[in-house]
């Protein structure tokens, strides 16, 4: 009894241990450092699938049986959806194919007027989008550049063909934003406390408020249909013998800047500039990512998880699995100790500012709240976040020298490497 | 395999090696402003009467009569403007021109107005950034290729290293320069959020977001660059968003055409209307009218008997809201162009630009190719203009300014007028209130913006060429070549070596224009004078991207106008110096006019 208790001890500290350090032959190849970054895009993928999925069924209750309790646990699953999904952020920007697929799933901001009806306030006209108050949902034939459109019957394609109508950016008529929308409903507070507060009224079709409320679910059903089809499209371009895996695995070496772009490129220009410094710029509650639902602090923490998750190789899963496997923080450490002392310590700093901001808007004040002129501490806390994430992009260029990938070829410009080619 | 993956912290030149980039502190990096004031060396005189309608005159203005710049007299006229052609007979002071620019001096005499009476080169002659061993290697680079059997080397990427190699979709020209830091990376996208926001009319609770109008074309600058991309005629659509009007009227005093002469100004405008039609206004206020459209078919009849219809445009406004326009006031429709490359174009040496220039057509070949002078809005100083239809602005900074207050009604500190386009005679107009916060600054769009939205503009990438070893392109690029479309659409620059910004600096770049001023014939005059430019010169257009146009912005509309319904159309509208070229294109046959079509596709 205690030597089998004695037994089972060490196997789980051998696992344990297994897990954690990985040998150095496998620590030092950037091959399998690749190809472990390629396995948890498809974990992070697949979990964002899956909860997708949940999410998908919850709006089916609602549909089925609208009431307080069923659009509260599709919020609750929205919310749990965009965990995971956030932390595969990280995978913009280094891989093309993420690049070309990203904008169906999390384009924003949107003009809302395109998809329902919205508050007066918002304003009836914009010459910039002539689509600005269309509202589908109660107009089945609006027009587009001139041109009808016939969204009689709410369907995917309907929504596929409404995405970016006009050549408007901001039309974006599919992906968690749009389902957002559909679940809060606008969030008139300014940067006042509250989220936006859709009855759920506005799918019951017997009581029926906001008007065509059968033609709103069936929106928001399209809508959730679609995540669903576009994020088994990313599962499946990151399993073993998908597109994506191969493309970063052709040439570990640019694979590995295709990681390090991702996690500068999150890190400084979306996150930390476009996500963060514009709203505090502004301060405008309009420039808050997830601006329905005030889910903005958990959309920015789990971004940051998933930054540092590219670095160490760590995931843990939505089941509770952790998964571990070599890391570009081992290669670091490998060729310069202190230097992947150095990443790992900013990256932890800015989670530990992304933290107290999430505590923050938890327990004192929301997201578009901590932004608002002359609040000096709400301001101080996010402004804390974004110099964490500028702090670590400076590590993140130093590791680029380190690992000497100064030299990665592009394609069809070999000039980059000889540069005396051009001239005879 | 195709990476989107770049090395961040280190530039990549295609012709030089990587030194490593250092990073940049700070949010708006130091050297960003530097950038700005680079070639700002000595103020030439404070005229800063760029916009005549805004009236606000940073500095005083000296007479014009007795004005001296930089050893610049003004009684020297220059080229074109009020002046004709044969005016321009200042002497050369050869004694202070190097030895070495006596052959191309001597051989067309073309930099003969760019040399000021004093003596001093207005803009240098040769090269400056390039020791003699790089410019012969420019030179060997950028001579156009006489090998159609395959691709050039560096052709795929049209931008250098600053190429976007993005899965080509609707964003192809919403990338930045692949070769920026990750803290420039930050710039450009708080200036794209800039480019994208709508503006409001004041008074608003949104107050740094305020300040629109009142009289304007457009809320957002996105509204009519789409996707970054063409704008487009209303082509039924009820309004003309990514398409408007210019007003002017050539020079009625001797005054008046001093101040051209001295490109103080490039025209005047309205006196009611201003210099561009604005068919919107903030609530409570009448818009100016509305711009009116009608075509006309013209049946053109091509080698092999091939008819092509070309639409022939007649303009007029509709609903003006004070009356007539002046008598001598000129319409000049413009739609939006495309926002990829211009930092590159701004990056192009004076010289590589003025060595094309022949006004005279002193070879013979009946391209003139005139530089358009005018003077940088804020410096007074005379540069080289590149950007607009007509060349009619020196940096990006200028046209962007000038776009914030003409279309937008937005101020800026480079243009303080709050009430934008409105003129005394539109009183009503000048009662409204602005987006001026004290707080926030003298003007509706305080610094940074304006910062932020040049960064902007100046690093959206060109997108890699698509199929260029295609057998069909390579035929067309030849047949391009060999029908003379390239004594203007210049295929290739080097950039200089000390452009602002780095990722600009000695890029071999493919923007097919040589970014002169050409008489384009009366079929595309629009009889509207703007500085140099007269009423049938346009500016090249660059052709780089042009292949994108339809993934982009889902049409093919074409030339300043958009009258162009496709490419063939848009080259059959050539005229006047393009009159052979667009003659030798109508005589190739049916499969050769579409070779060189496909050609243009893949830029």
């Amino acid at each position: 009894m205690i030597r089998k208790t004695v037994f089972g001890a060490t196997l789980a500290l051998l696992a344990a241990s297994a897990a954690f350090t990985v040998t150095p032959a496998e620590a030092a190849d950037s091959a399998s450092v690749v190809k472990h970054y390629a396995e948890l895009a498809e974990a992070k993928y697949q979990d964002s699938l899956t909860t997708a999925k949940a999410l998908d069924a919850a709006i089916d209750a609602l549909i089925a049986t609208p009431g307080e309790a069923t659009l509260k646990a599709a919020k609750e699953a929205w919310i749990k959806a965009r965990v995971p999904y956030q932390q595969t952020e990280v995978y913009r920007f280094g891989n093309p194919i993420v690049d070309d697929w990203e904008g169906k799933v999390n384009a924003w901001p949107l003009d809302e007027g395109l998809i329902d009806y919205v508050d007066p306030s918002y304003g009836t006209e914009s010459d910039s989008n002539p689509l600005y108050v269309a509202n589908v949902i109660a107009n089945p034939k609006i027009k587009i550049n001139g041109e009808d459109y016939d969204a009689t019957d709410i369907t995917p394609e309907t929504l596929r063909g409404l995405n970016e109508a006009g050549e408007i950016e901001a039309n974006v008529a599919t992906g968690y934003h749009a389902i957002e929308f559909l679940l809060w409903g606008q969030d008139l507070h300014g940067t006042g406390p509250g989220a936006g507060e859709r009855p759920y009224t506005d799918y019951d079709k017997a009581n029926c408020t906001g008007g065509n409320c059968d033609r709103r679910a069936a929106y928001l059903k399209a809508a959730s249909t679609l995540l669903v089809a576009d994020l088994e499209d990313m599962v499946k371009a990151w399993a073993p013998d998908g597109e994506a895996t191969k493309n970063v695995e052709a040439d570990p070496k640019a694979g590995l800047t295709a990681i390090l772009t991702g996690m500068g490129s999150l890190s400084y220009g979306e996150l930390a500039g476009e996500r963060m410094k514009l709203g505090l710029l502004l301060h405008d509650p309009e420039e808050e990512h997830d601006c329905f639902s005030d889910n903005t602090y958990a959309s920015h923490l789990n971004d940051a998880i998933g930054i540092k998750s590219a670095y160490t190789g760590e995931y843990v899963r939505v089941d509770g699995t952790k998964m571990t496997g070599p890391s570009l923080s081992e290669l670091v450490a490998a060729k310069d100790k202190a230097l992947d002392t150095e990443v790992r310590g900013k990256l932890d700093a800015t989670l530990d500012a992304m933290n107290a901001m999430a505590d923050r808007a938890q327990k004192v004040e929301a997201y578009d709240q901590m932004i608002g002129e002359g609040n000096t501490q709400g301001n101080a806390v996010v402004q804390k976040a974004i110099d964490g994430l500028v702090d670590q992009t400076k590590s993140i260029e130093r590791v680029i020298a380190a690992l000497d990938l100064g030299t990665v070829e592009l394609e069809g410009s070999d000039s980059l490497d000889n540069p005396d080619a051009v001239f005879k | 395999m195709t990476y989107g993956g770049k090395l961040r912290g280190i530039p990549i030149s295609p012709l030089e090696g990587g030194d490593a980039r250092q990073g940049r502190g700070g949010y708006f990096p130091a050297t960003f402003i530097d950038r700005l004031r680079y070639d700002v060396v000595t103020p030439l005189c404070h005229s800063r009467d760029i916009s005549p309608s805004r009236g606000e005159i940073r500095g005083s203005l000296p007479p014009s009569s007795s004005l001296t710049c930089n050893g610049f007299p003004s009684e020297w006229t220059g080229w074109g403007g009020a002046s004709s052609r044969q005016s321009m007979t200042p002497a050369i002071r050869r004694k202070s021109i190097p030895i070495f620019l006596l052959p191309v001096l001597s051989g067309a005499l073309l930099l003969t107005p760019l040399i000021a009476a004093g003596g001093d080169p207005i803009f240098p002659t040769t090269r400056s950034d390039l020791n003699p061993k790089d410019q012969k290697r420019v030179e060997a680079v950028t001579r156009p290729t006489t090998d159609f059997s395959k691709p050039e080397q560096f052709e795929l990427m049209e931008g250098g290293a600053a190429t976007s190699r993005a899965i080509v979709n609707g964003n192809a020209f919403s990338h930045f320069s692949a070769n920026l830091t990750f803290e420039e990376e930050e710039t450009f996208k708080l200036g794209n959020a800039l480019f994208t926001k709508l503006w409001v009319s004041a008074p608003s609770s949104t107050q740094a977001s305020d300040g629109l109008g009142p009289l304007f074309n457009a809320r957002a600058c996105q509204s009519c660059h789409l996707k970054d991309g063409r704008g487009h005629p209303p082509e039924g659509s009820a309004d003309a968003t990514s398409m408007f009007l210019r007003l002017a009227r050539p020079a009625r005093t001797d005054e008046e055409r001093e101040a051209i002469a001295d490109y103080r100004k490039l025209n005047f405008p309205d006196a009611t209307y201003g210099e561009q039609l604005q068919d919107l206004a903030v609530p409570g206020l009448k818009s100016e009218g509305r711009m009116q459209i009608s075509y006309e078919e013209i049946p053109v009849t091509l080698a092999g008997g091939e008819v092509v219809h070309l639409r022939k445009p007649a303009y007029s406004v509709a609903g003006l809201s004070h009356g007539p326009l002046e008598s001598d006031v000129t319409v000049s429709p413009r739609v939006a162009p495309p926002m990829i490359g211009m930092g590159l174009i701004q990056a192009i040496h004076e010289s590589d630009i003025l060595a094309k220039a022949d006004p005279d057509d002193r070879d013979g070949d009946g391209i003139s190719g005139k530089p358009a002078l005018v003077r940088d809005h804020r410096s007074g100083e005379l540069k080289l203009g590149r950007f607009g239809y007509k060349a009619q602005n020196a940096t990006i900074r200028d046209q962007s300014a000038s776009a914030f207050a003409g279309d937008m009604g937005i101020s800026t500190p480079d243009n303080p007028s709050s009430h934008g386009d409105c003129t005394k005679a539109e009183a009503e107009c000048l009662a409204m209130p602005t987006g001026v916060q004290e707080r926030l600054g003298p003007v509706e769009a305080p610094d940074p913006v304006m910062e932020l939205v040049t960064f902007y503009s100046e690093n959206l990438a060109v997108p890699a060429r698509r199929d260029l070893a295609d057998p069909t392109v390579l035929k067309g690029k030849q047949l391009f070549q060999q029908s003379g479309c390239i004594a203007c659409h210049t295929p290739k620059f080097v950039t200089r070596r000390d452009a602002g910004n780095k990722a600009h600096a000695f890029q071999l770049i493919w923007p097919y224009s040589d970014f002169l001023l050409h008489d384009m014939g009366e079929g595309l005059a629009d009889g509207q004078q703007v500085g140099v430019a007269d009423g049938r010169e346009w500016r090249t257009q660059p052709l780089w991207g042009i292949g994108l146009t339809e993934t982009v912005n889902g049409h093919t509309f074409f030339l300043h106008d958009g009258r162009a319904r496709n490419l063939t159309e848009a080259i059959l509208w050539h005229g006047g110096e393009a009159q052979k070229a667009r003659d030798a294109f109508a005589a190739l046959s049916k499969d050769d006019r579409a070779a060189l079509v496909k050609f243009l596709g893949s830029l």
